[in-house]
């Protein structure tokens, strides 16, 4: 066997119903090849094998056959229709057939001698045979075999499964319980072996949070993605494979500038904020980040665009009330279809549903603005690494989309100070603004900084800004002061090394240190 | 077809043991399955029994109506209740009890 010959040109592949799966596959399954899917209980072994059919059903026009061991048609009906998926209607177009192999414990079959599944293959050959089927999916492996006590028979009959369907032609998933998250993929060890692929579906605890992943351990010929990826069960969706959509470096970059909402700003960053940028604004609480998102969205409705803001800390109202404080009317905006307001805690999903969440309202509302106040409430419900995860699929795909996004996180400390936000977001953003508490002279005061704008040059001075009944106003930059960011502002005269010393003369603890 | 497949050493309608044979094509197994059977028959139910041969490569639909998964299987139809063993019944002792056929010579001698 020359491996180099097969080039993966000439596998044809097919969508597997798992848009996010297509991604990590590159467009897909081989056709007419077995592939198992292996997970513990609960981690959507059998939601995935449903998506595998109605995707084809409803994508392709192609037909499907399900064969299930352990739950009977009628439960896999309801559940699947809780999921949004019409089994019932495919039934009547034919074009969905049920193999029933579920196990009745009222009748009892005693085993004498040796046997084989000719009979569930022969059910299987007369449904797709019947109705043109080119999905199939066994739903599962494990209890089908389970029932059987001959460990030998049981896996000679898996392989002969697996290649029955192989000689049909069909494109299959078998799914297999495994007792453990990493180690054996089935009980019986060969299960690996006699399917041509495999994927693990994983569900395991993580800081005491649920946490989904997909990973794809083997694809004969196909180059794939490796390594786990997040996945989230959604109610009318089904399995959702979360990837980066397009990565992030493909994605095209905009040149426009677009209006940052102040007039001030605009000039600090020597004309806009450019269109596809990703924006943080980093400050402690109070010091303006849901005041900046008010002007950003004001910026765009004042050229038209619409905007869609997911609230994560305060309400509808509380926004609305706030952003009448500033002499913004948003009530009218939203009245008028500029403006979207999402209000949710973050508590009440998980941080992949709130990404789904966030997507699909971005399909829906197909805005040109996204503004999210506050990651830092979303980093409070997550574990460090779903929160990257988070911050990576959710920045890849505004940046997709050609949408400006203003994110805020709040610093940990009143002056100066990061988050973790900060550290994990930072590299994926194109501008970052801080909005600092300044004390001069007994008085607290507020600064403004851009610190980093990708692909321009920009103002680097720390300004100071007032909060009135008109909004923000940027009042220019500090001068003669020094140490703002690390929340310890002295007068630039104070700091003269002179006048140090003859302070520390007097300090009543002895003399200088160094 | 059914013909070939039938054996029906009495009349289906008068004998108190019909049992039905699911197999898969022309194997060495099936025959193996369906001889035992019929051995276990004789020995026990001589000229009170029929077996109904169903191939399941021909009559798939049939395997779908009793949802039989693994070949060779034999369901007892009557008596009820029914009863199904799976396998060639190489043991036919076995074979005798899960179809609960070996008490029934005695009872016949006893009457």
């Amino acid at each position: 066997m020359n491996a180099q010959s097969t080039s993966p040109s000439t596998i044809v592949k097919v969508p597997t119903g798992h848009p996010g799966l297509d991604q990590i596959l590159r467009g897909g399954m081989p056709i007419g090849r077995t592939t198992l899917v292996s997970g513990t209980a609960g981690s959507g072994k059998t939601i995935f094998a449903l998506q595998f059919l109605v995707g084809g059903i409803r994508d392709h026009d192609e037909a499907a056959v399900f064969v299930t061991c352990e739950e009977t048609p009628d439960s896999i009906r309801e559940n699947a229709a809780s999921l949004g998926f019409a089994i019932v209607g495919h039934e009547q177009e034919r074009k969905w057939t049920f193999v029933d192999a579920t196990y009745d414990p009222g009748v009892e079959e005693e085993v004498v001698g040796a046997f084989d599944f000719a009979a569930l293959i022969a059910r299987i050959e007369h449904a797709v045979r019947t109705t043109g089927a080119t999905r199939v999916a066994i739903d599962s492996l494990g209890a089908l075999m389970t029932r059987y006590e001959d460990a030998y028979t049981v896996r000679r009959e898996m392989l002969r499964v697996s290649n029955a369907l192989r000689t049909l032609g069909v494109t299959s998933i078998l799914t297999n319980e495994r007792g453990v998250e990493h180690g054996e993929i089935g009980r019986f060890g060969v299960e690996e072996y006699v399917c041509d692929n495999v994927l693990i579906l994983r569900n395991t605890l993580d800081e005491e949070s649920r946490r989904r992943t997909l990973e794809v351990l083997k694809m004969r010929g196909v180059d794939h993605l490796t390594g786990e990826f997040p996945v989230t069960i959604l109610p009318n969706q089904g399995l959702v494979v979360i990837t980066l959509e397009g990565t992030a470096l493909n994605a095209e970059s905009s040149t426009v500038r677009i209006h940052s909402g102040l007039e001030a700003l605009d000039e600090m960053c020597n004309g806009g904020m450019f269109r596809d940028s990703v924006s943080l604004v980093s400050g402690a609480t109070g010091t303006g980040k849901t005041l900046l998102v008010t002007e950003f969205i004001d910026g765009g409705a004042s050229q038209g665009e619409r905007s869609l803001i997911f609230s994560f800390e305060e309400s509808r109202s509380q926004l609305f009330r706030n952003a009448a404080g500033w002499g913004r009317d948003f009530e009218t905006l939203e009245a008028s279809g500029a403006l979207r307001v999402e209000a949710i805690y973050p508590e009440m999903r998980s941080l992949e549903d709130h990404l789904v969440a966030i997507m699909n309202a971005v399909d829906e509302y197909q805005p040109t603005r996204i503004a999210i106040d506050s990651l830092s409430a979303l980093e409070r419900i997550s574990t460090e690494r779903s929160f990257r995860e988070f911050l990576i699929g959710l920045t890849s795909f505004i940046k997709h989309r050609q949408i400006a996004a203003l994110m805020t996180a709040t610093a940990r400390t009143l002056l100066g100070g990061e988050s973790l936000t900060e550290a994990h977001i930072s590299t994926l953003t194109d501008m970052i603004m801080l909005l600092r508490y300044v004390e001069m002279g007994g008085e607290i005061r507020r600064g403004f900084a851009v610190l980093k704008l990708r692909g321009s040059t920009h103002d680097k001075r720390i300004h100071e800004f007032t909060v009135d009944g008109t909004g923000m106003n940027l009042r220019g930059p500090f001068r003669g002061v020094t140490g703002i960011l690390s929340g310890s502002p002295q007068s630039v005269a104070e700091a003269s090394p002179d006048l140090e010393i003859v302070a520390q003369m007097f300090d009543p603890d002895g003399g200088p240190t160094s | 077809m059914n013909h070939d497949c039938a054996i029906e050493p009495g009349d289906q309608a008068e004998v108190s043991h019909q049992f039905r044979l699911f197999i898969a094509g022309a194997s060495p197994r099936s025959a193996r399955a369906r001889n035992n059977l019929v051995r276990v028959c004789d020995d026990t139910v001589p000229g009170d029994y029929a077996i109904e041969v169903v191939d399941v490569l021909d009559q798939p639909d049939l395997a779908e109506d009793f949802s039989v998964l693994a070949t060779p299987l034999v369901v007892r139809v009557t008596p009820l209740p029914p009863r199904r063993a799976v396998g060639d019944f190489t043991d036919l002792q076995r074979l005798a009890a899960a179809m609960d056929l070996y008490r029934l010579p005695q009872e016949e001698s006893t009457t």
